[in-house]
């Protein structure tokens, strides 16, 4: 193997390890371009629906990345994350139906809920491996999801409608959905940096060593449980944050937010993006909620061809769609 | 020897019916190298393991530096500065060399809970690491993803990463397994350098190596010690003869 | 609360942890034998009990529909292991779970496609369709006790199959150590073949027995599925033993607590709040059982592998 073949080989089995180069940067760089644009090319088309769609990819974006954080950086498959996304919605339409819908109180109280819940879950989780851990997050994402259905004062199984977004220190800046846009958009970038600098951080680099070898990891002097609950909680926050902008966007909260289904999509949004890339998991979020929206167009049973796409991603499409657009010269 | 860095007292550890450490007593002086010799299946490293903290004796004690260690998990022995390295080859394959070393370096340079700042960047680790790689002639290939060096390679590199990781005591898991003539000859030079820093237990079949390296020698067969001395009179013991070295000696 | 109410529970638990054990047996060799996370299991048995109203409604006859549903619950299950299924065996438990994942989101939709959305009901038949005396007052479906007798019956074989035949041992020693089995010159594609087919049957078994019992409807698996994983993580992974023990104690424990915890409650709490708090707890029962087992034996009661 010589010439570029190698280089590519290398590229892909160094993946973190390599040097930062210029290129690398090129990707995300245009990904937030893009979205930071987007509005005002919509002023050409219709623009409320093309802003809550941006909006809410945005928003799955955030929770996916911070899902990448475990999966793609940490090895650890969790598949109840989404219940961290209805703490924080559930977080946001509680307080308000109690009057207190300032996002100033509700993001804290999400945080704190989410924290605590990370803490729990993950520190028994965290004990067990493999595809025990899997279905261990499975289980207490469910019983999150039948938590949220018992709450007949908050609507139980069918929901809760917000009356009005949340006020930010008092002020209705969500109201306009291009504001609200734009908050998003920078959260996402927020996020997006946060986790790049956890990443690479003396913290992330123990993290990624944990994933790839924790008997090794171990042998030097570091206890992998620490390392990983911190990274739990970490992402069962950020996550959080997501299902607040959730519940802002849509105006509604739902147990439906919170299912092992959903924590499954989120799982797949970051496979067919990229695992272990960061902006992957934006793409993913894009790629994803693109696609549902074409196939429903077509036909009312367009999880038919959504399932088996599913299935040719995983066993074909290695690395993803950032990886597909890492391979152009 | 009550102050000996590392005290084996009665090990024993089986697998079913199996006796796979059968009363195993041992002690490794301070700036000794005591090399484990056997046959294969011989338990050498299962008692490497036990002594690291991978696998828990069923009974015994080890007494690392005057302090009970039975019971510790491996990372915290690896603290207390009792390190191994690995039979088959255990690196990080897609962490270059050099941050290889460097993680090994982070682990005892303070905390590693920091959340900013560019761990791969920090000159302080990344010094100490290419020192090391140097001292094992890897400095060429730091930024290689240890993944793609060759084997003999890998085996150097897992030593430059036990000795990062601030060793009071080495345990050496066949290190000179599957190398060329030159590299084993280079590990060999390290090691006999090293013997003068720091005790250190190593497991070898290569028996040039052994009896060109070691203070003392220990035999283990079937789990059980036959005989413990200086090279010597272990080459002379004629139960050793026998059960192991009779077919080398040939 | 009397105990004839109590004792109907208790076999209404019984009746639910045997179904359990009937798809849990064949999830936990699948896994235990071949490291196959299989999360499509669910809808084989969602499809068993499609193929029993379907064969039922053309030939009229339930044991008619039972006997043809059985085959071709086998025969679908080979047939998403040759398209899907056999590409897995050598990826991550990621993909797998991915893969499977969306077998699960495309057969949901099929059954909505070819069946409709609503619920197909599946008449009981009349031999089996009254009640039983059992105690002073306490009447029982007799059907329900069918399906107790079955699922004893069924698991009685299992492990019969498991622990005294030789295909039973290599199971056994395949779900210990499948590398080991292979290099000792057994066919373990073969073996694999096996083990997944009987699982697919059992699962196909399951969902037809209860398809006149239960609503059958598109995503009927999903909720079966989690406890059926459950029930393996609890009980160990690869473990027909486990399985048994755990799905009992799982149908229990749900059916009890849901029976009982809003009852218990009122002794400490006014009856609304009591109602209430209790049918939220109950569904929650599992999960911290779950909890608590992994909590103190994180590899399961009785995991196949040290």
């Amino acid at each position: 193997m010589t010439g570029p073949a190698v280089n590519t080989r290398l590229e892909r089995v160094a993946g973190i390890a390599a040097p930062a180069r210029p290129k690398t940067y090129l990707l995300p760089l245009a990904l937030f371009a893009l979205f930071a644009l987007v509005p005002f090319v919509a002023a050409f088309g219709p623009r409320t629906f093309i802003l809550a769609l941006l909006t809410r990819i945005m928003i799955l974006g955030i929770a996916a990345m911070s899902l990448d954080l475990l999966i793609g950086y940490g090895a650890m498959i969790s598949f109840g994350h989404a219940a961290f996304v209805g703490i924080g919605a559930y977080s946001v339409a509680i307080l308000a139906s109690h009057g207190i819908s300032d996002l100033v109180i509700q993001l804290p109280v999400a945080l704190a809920v989410s924290c605590l819940f990370a803490l729990f879950t993950g520190a028994i989780s965290l004990r067990t491996r493999g595809v025990y851990f899997i279905m261990i997050t499975l289980a207490f994402g469910q019983m999150l999801f039948f938590l949220a259905t018992s709450l007949a004062a908050y609507g139980g199984d069918d929901g809760l409608t917000l009356a009005s977004r949340s006020l930010v220190f008092g002020t209705a800046l969500l109201k306009n959905d291009m504001t609200l846009y734009y908050v998003v958009f920078g959260l996402m970038g927020g996020t997006y940096v946060l986790l790049r600098a956890i990443v690479a951080s003396r913290f992330g680099r123990v993290l990624r060593g944990i994933s790839e070898n924790p008997i090794r990891m171990q042998a030097i002097g570091f206890a992998p449980y620490r390392y990983q609950l911190t990274a739990y909680v970490i992402a069962g926050m950020i996550a959080a944050v997501a299902g607040c902008l959730l519940a802002n966007q849509s105006e509604f909260v739902s147990p439906a937010y919170a299912t092992w289904q959903r924590s499954g999509d989120l799982i797949f949004i970051i496979v067919l993006g990229g695992l272990g890339t960061l902006h992957g998991a934006i793409i993913g979020a894009a790629a994803f909620s693109l696609l549902a929206e074409i196939l429903s167009g077509f036909t009312e049973h367009w999880a038919m061809i959504f399932g088996p796409v599913l299935i040719l991603v995983v066993l074909f499409a290695r690395g993803g769609i950032s990886g597909l657009l890492r391979r152009q010269p | 020897m009550t102050d000996a860095p590392l005290q084996l007292k009665n090990l024993r550890k089986n697998y079913g019916a199996l006796n796979v450490t059968d009363d195993v007593s041992l002690d490794v002086a301070a700036g000794e190298l005591h090399a484990i010799i056997g046959p294969n299946g011989a338990g050498k490293t299962t008692l490497i393991h036990q002594i690291s903290g991978l696998a828990r004796p069923d009974s015994g004690r080890i007494v690392f530096h005057g302090q009970d260690v039975t019971g510790l998990p491996m990372h915290q022995r690896a603290r207390l500065g009792l390190v191994r390295s690995f039979q088959i080859t255990s690196i990080l394959p897609r962490f270059s060399a050099l941050e290889n070393v460097a993680l090994a370096v982070q682990a005892h340079a303070g905390s590693s809970f920091r959340f900013f700042g560019d761990a791969a960047a920090e000159p302080a680790l990344n010094d100490a690491a290419m020192a090391l790689l140097a001292r094992f002639g890897l400095a060429a290939r730091a930024a290689t993803p240890a993944g793609l060096m060759s084997h003999g390679e890998k085996r150097q590199l897992e030593l430059a990463i036990a000795l990062a990781a601030k060793p009071k005591l080495l345990l050496l898991d066949e290190p000179l397994a599957g190398t060329s003539h030159d590299e084993s000859g280079q590990i060999i030079a390290t090691l006999r350098q090293l013997r003068r820093e720091l005790p250190i237990v190593l497991i070898e079949h290569d028996m040039d190596a052994v009896f060109a390296l070691a203070d003392r020698v220990s035999v283990l067969v079937y789990g059980r010690i036959i005989a413990s001395g200086p090279p010597q009179s272990v080459r002379d013991n004629a139960e050793v003869r026998a059960a192991y070295l009779g077919e080398e000696a040939a | 609360m009397t105990l004839t109410l109590a004792l109907v529970q208790i076999l209404n638990g019984l009746q639910f942890g045997l179904i359990l054990f009937l798809i849990a047996a064949g999830l936990t060799l699948v896994f235990g034998v071949m490291d196959f996370i299989n999360l499509a299991h669910g809808v084989q048995y969602m499809v068993g009990a499609y193929l029993a109203a379907a064969f039922t409604a053309i030939t009229g006859s339930f044991v008619a529909g039972l006997a043809l549903a059985l085959p071709a619950a086998l025969a679908f299950g080979l047939l998403l292991e040759l398209l899907v299924f056999r590409h897995l065996y050598d990826r991550s438990h990621l993909d797998q779970v991915l893969a499977t994942f969306g077998v699960i989101i495309f057969l949901n939709q099929a059954v909505k496609f070819a069946f409709g959305a609503a619920p197909l009901s599946v008449p009981i038949p009349d031999a089996l369709s009254g009640t039983i005396e059992i105690t002073d007052g306490m009447l029982y479906p007799v059907y329900r006790l069918v399906i107790i007798a079955v699922g004893l019956a069924v698991g009685l074989a299992l492990y019969l199959i498991v622990n005294r035949t030789k295909l039973g041992m290599l199971v056994r020693a395949g779900a210990s150590n499948a590398a080991m089995v292979s290099a000792l010159g057994v066919n373990i594609r073969f073996l694999f073949t096996i083990v997944f087919g009987v699982g697919a049957m059992l699962a196909g078994f399951a969902g037809a027995m209860v398809a006149p019992i239960l609503s059958v409807e598109p995503g009927m698996g999903d909720n079966v599925l989690i406890l059926a994983f459950v029930v393996i993580v609890i009980g160990g992974i690869g473990s027909i033993r486990g399985a048994f023990i755990a799905a009992l104690l799982i149908g229990l424990v749900d059916t009890l607590g849901r029976f009982m915890a809003p009852t218990l409650l009122k002794l400490l709490l006014d009856p609304a709040t009591a109602s209430q708090t209790g049918r939220a707890m109950a569904p929650m029962l599992i999960y911290i059982l779950m909890a608590a087992v992994l909590f103190f034996r994180p590899s399961g009661l009785f995991p196949s592998k040290s």
